[in-house]
């Protein structure tokens, strides 16, 4: 990118110009949910306490560099104190005290964010972490998709989520700061992680744990939306994908090409499971686990050579010529 | 102002040495203290090859979307600059700090071992070399891949075979397993001449503070390193013998090289402040002209904090799902350790309380270490709190954090000590004026860059990332973050022109220049070869007090 123009985005962003509409910024200041509000209220304790403790030992030294600074000219020494028990006792006793009241606290926030069991009514999902994408699985609903974890929003009611973590490779970490706290991917654990969201909204996070080259385009997004938005999005992923007579030569192209070893498209002979199902492709806003935006020539950029906008990531460029690259994109774009 | 006597020895009167013997005179000494300036100089050298690494980085982040080095060079740099920084800058400088000092300061001729000594030294900096080779040995016959790229925490199973193919990651393994032997030597070596070596009169409890410390730090490094050996020698196996250790997808475990890398990782985290707890133990006294405020309880402090820090390593963890109770566990022991480091504070600002203060370089460096690492070591208390930890645990939050303790903290201390010490060891003074613009220019450099990571990550920014999206709230504080990074430069090439200027053109220094009260400022500038013309007799802790002050000598009150 231009380094003018992101420098002129930057301006943008930073004086509020292009707020993007319902996307949220990941900031843990802004909690959609309990388990972000609770880490932030011991979050709030926390700087009240250590900001207590850090002003007072700022003073005192700023005091005796104010007060106690040695005189030009006077070389006399000034009186050699060697210690003094009760005051020793004193600030070893007190943090003492302080750190048993912290640690009682967040010891209670550990037992209620940490969760073993669902909660009542909350939404299920298996989370695969793969370099660098992740995986949805909805488990008995029978959908698998990438990208995007989209989950339902009822007027009022908070939806809690409850997600099963497991890494196909290698760590990974799952981080959405608003909806709660994160929770590491490993690949000989399986991890749960409770999250909640109290408002219908678009949020997004990402990767957290150095996962290899393209860690740093392993983004999440999660849709929480109305109800019945969420119920149309479900039925639509349940069914198989769209024959459309018009891209039939497009079709048959991607049947030919090895994109099926990797992808699967639910209802042809496409059933690779290395790689984001593409069954609903075009039900995705993004693609490229969020790197891009999925639009008509994003889509033919990556299909031409993925490693222009994701150097690194694990599909190669698989050297179609850009008439087969735009046959094969028709095709996909019918995947609704 | 010396109120000693020269030793009558001769000093060395040097006559033009050809530069040949004098090459060889270093490379083959087994002398502490040529030792310890090696290991220094050479960490000084480290350093600013781990700071230009990670000016690139900061480039790179300067705003989202830059294109200055691709994802494998950042994470590559990455991976250099934390392991750089660690192994082969923390660690020589405090080994050869504590080398050139401790026999000086217990008033001993040399250490326990001396050509065990030149032995860890030249471990390390062949470890250090073959690190660096790799920028060209790592390609290897598979022509892939160079200098290491998975971290300075190396998690498995990225490291194994599957994931990072080519030699990088051997090389990484093996330099890391080379310097640790020596520094495990140099560790006994230090323990052995510390036990063994003080002078007539110095029982433990009137050991200088700096030597205490130091023999704490080489008891965690006894400890501690062996098992990160021991692990690195496992995932050689994994990736040369088909081994399955680390190897998740073949049944191996990933959790257990975390157990074990931060086994190690965590007293090494003290292994590299406590150095810095040493340095400002000393100079804090002596420019408040103060005596340390409550030796015994520094020394408590310092031995728990050896004891407590051997049994905190899961707060690295806290985000992999252990069960509550042992998050709650480690939450608690990591909120204890907390505590000696407190009481280090109070009693470090107790010194200067009541004193006469004189703000020249040492003393500068030294105050910014004091407020420095108290904000790191606040931060520290926000992530022992494991929910809060849970949110910003590999964000840039923990990047701020730990840059406040070892480069607020350690840095600067390594600063005061560079100043305070270079007068012993060259005979020369450092410029002051040089001094105190470099510190202003790093107060404000270090803060400008370290200050925003916290914001950045609690805004909820991952670490090791080598580009971002734009609006998510970042910009700002990054693009704050690179411009520090200007300040900073600045700051290290004053210390460099300090340094090579004052070796030859500095003011004489003096046998003692600062008015200090621990044995190695009773020697000349330089020390001789021998150190010492008699072995020193001590009667307390500041033995050069009780000779400036025979009236009010200290023995009579500790
Ligand atoms: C070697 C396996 C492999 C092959 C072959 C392959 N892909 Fe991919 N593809 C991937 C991977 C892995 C990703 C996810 C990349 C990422 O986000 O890091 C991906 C992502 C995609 C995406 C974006 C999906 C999303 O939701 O993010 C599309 C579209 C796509 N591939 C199309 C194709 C087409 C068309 C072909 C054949 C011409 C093909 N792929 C061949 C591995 C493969
Ligand atoms: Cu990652
Ligand atoms: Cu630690």
């Amino acid at each position: 990118m231009n380094g003018w123009n992101s420098l002129r985005d930057i301006i943008a962003v930073v004086s509020g110009a292009n707020s993007h509409g319902s996307i949220q910024r990941p900031s843990m200041f802004d909690p959609a949910g309990e388990p972000a509000a609770l880490v932030l209220d011991i979050t709030w304790l926390l700087v009240g306490i250590c900001g207590a403790i850090g002003v007072v030992v700022l003073a005192i030294i700023a005091f005796s560099l104010a007060r106690c600074r040695a005189i030009p000219g006077d070389d006399r020494e000034p009186a050699q104190v060697y210690g003094s028990n009760p005051i020793e006792l004193a600030w070893t006793v007190i943090p003492l005290l302080i750190v048993f009241v912290l640690f009682m606290v967040s010891a209670r926030g550990i037992f209620e964010l940490e969760r073993t069991t669902p909660p009542e009514g909350a939404i299920e999902v298996t989370v695969v972490g793969h370099r660098w994408w992740w995986e949805f699985d909805y488990g008995d609903l029978g959908v698998i998709t990438a990208g995007e974890l989209h989950v339902p929003y009822d007027e009022g009611k908070p939806t809690d989520i409850y997600l099963t973590l497991e890494s196909a490779d290698v760590a990974h970490s799952f981080w959405v700061p608003q909806l709660g706290p994160k929770m590491d991917v490993i690949p000989d654990r399986i991890n749960h992680l409770w999250l909640q969201a109290n408002r219908p909204g678009t949020f997004v996070g990402q990767c957290a744990e150095y996962c290899g080259n393209q860690h740093a385009n392993m983004l999440i997004t999660v849709v929480v939306e109305p109800r019945k938005d969420f119920e149309k999005w479900l039925s639509n992923q349940q069914r198989p994908a769209v024959e459309d007579p018009s891209v039939a030569e497009g079709r048959r192209l991607f049947l030919r090409t090895s994109c099926i070893n990797c992808h699967t498209v639910r209802g042809t002979v496409a059933n690779g499971t290395f790689a984001p199902d593409l069954t609903h492709l075009m039900s995705r806003n993004v693609i490229g686990s969020g790197v891009v935006r999925n639009t008509h020539d994003n889509l033919r950029e990556w299909v031409w050579d993925p490693q222009n906008i994701k150097p690194g990531c694990e599909m190669p460029s698989m050297k179609l010529t850009r008439e087969e690259v735009d046959l094969v994109c028709d095709y996909l774009e019918t995947l609704k | 102002m010396s109120v000693l006597q020269p030793p009558a020895g001769p000093r060395t009167t040097e006559g033009p040495v050809p530069f040949l013997s004098r090459l060889h005179e270093w490379v083959a000494t087994t002398d502490h203290k040529k030792l310890g300036v090696m290991y220094v100089t050479s960490g000084i050298i480290f350093l600013i090859i781990a700071g230009l690494e990670a000016t690139m980085m900061r480039w790179q982040l300067a705003w989202p979307g830059q294109d200055v080095v691709g994802p494998e060079e950042f994470n590559r740099l990455f991976t250099m600059h934390g392991t750089t920084m660690v192994f082969f800058v923390g660690m020589p400088v405090l080994l050869g700090s504590a080398n050139f000092l401790i026999p000086l300061m217990i008033g001993a001729r040399d250490l326990a071992f001396p050509r065990l000594n030149a032995f860890g030294f030249w471990l390390f900096l062949f470890g250090g070399l073959l690190l660096y080779f790799s920028y060209f040995g790592g390609q290897g016959l598979y022509g892939m891949g160079s200098a290491p790229d998975v971290g300075w925490f190396a998690y498995a199973p990225l490291t194994e075979r599957t994931f990072s193919r080519g030699h990088s990651t051997d090389y990484w393994i093996l330099g890391i397993f080379v310097a640790g032997i020596g520094s495990t030597a140099t560790g006994i070596n230090m323990i052995a001449t510390i036990l063994g070596m003080r002078c007539r009169g110095m029982s433990l409890m009137k050991m200088p503070l700096f030597v205490w410390i130091m023999l704490v730090d080489c008891f965690l490094i006894v400890i501690a390193l062996p098992p990160l050996a021991a692990a690195q020698i496992l995932l050689l196996f994994d990736r040369q013998l088909g081994a399955h250790f680390f190897d998740a997808q073949a049944g191996g475990s990933a959790l257990l090289w975390q157990n074990l890398f931060w086994f190690f990782g965590h007293p090494e985290v003290y292994i590299l402040i406590l150095p810095a707890f040493a340095f400002v133990s000393e100079i804090i006294p002596v420019f408040s002209r103060k005596v340390i405020f409550g030796y015994p309880l520094m020394v408590a402090a310092t031995v728990a904090i050896g004891f407590i820090s051997l049994g905190v390593w899961v707060h690295h963890m806290f985000a992999v799902g252990l069960s509550p109770l042992i998050n709650v566990i480690f939450m608690g022991s990591t909120m204890l350790v907390g505590v000696p480091t407190g009481i280090k504070m109070f009693n470090w600002v107790a010194t200067m309380v009541g004193g006469r203060i004189r703000l020249q370089t040492p003393m500068l460096f030294s105050l910014g270490f004091l407020c420095q690492f108290l904000l790191g070591g606040l931060t520290g208390i926000f992530l022992a709190t494991v929910p809060f930890d849970w949110q910003v645990s590999d964000s840039y939050f923990v990047v701020g954090h730990f840059h406040y303790v070892l480069f607020g903290g350690l840095l600067f201390a390594i600063l005061a000590a560079i100043y305070y010490w270079f007068p012993k060891v060259t005979g020369r003074m450092m410029s002051e004026r040089i001094g105190t613009w470099q510190f202003w220019l790093l107060i404000i450099g270090f803060n400008l860059t370290f200050g925003p990571m916290h914001v950045s990550g609690m805004l909820g920014m991952p670490r090791r990332i080598y580009t971002y999206q734009l609006d998510r709230g970042w910009e700002l504080w990054n693009l704050l973050s690179s411009i520090g990074v200007i300040f900073q430069l600045l700051a290290f090439a004053l210390l460099v022109w300090n340094l090579l200027r004052s070796v030859f053109k500095g003011r004489e220094a003096g046998d003692d220049p600062w008015d200090a009260w621990t044995l190695e400022w009773s020697t000349t500038s330089p020390p001789p070869a021998y150190n010492f013309d008699e072995e020193p007799v001590v009667h307390s802790r500041r033995p050069l007090w009780d000779l400036k002050h025979p009236d009010d000598p200290d023995w009579r009150y500790e």
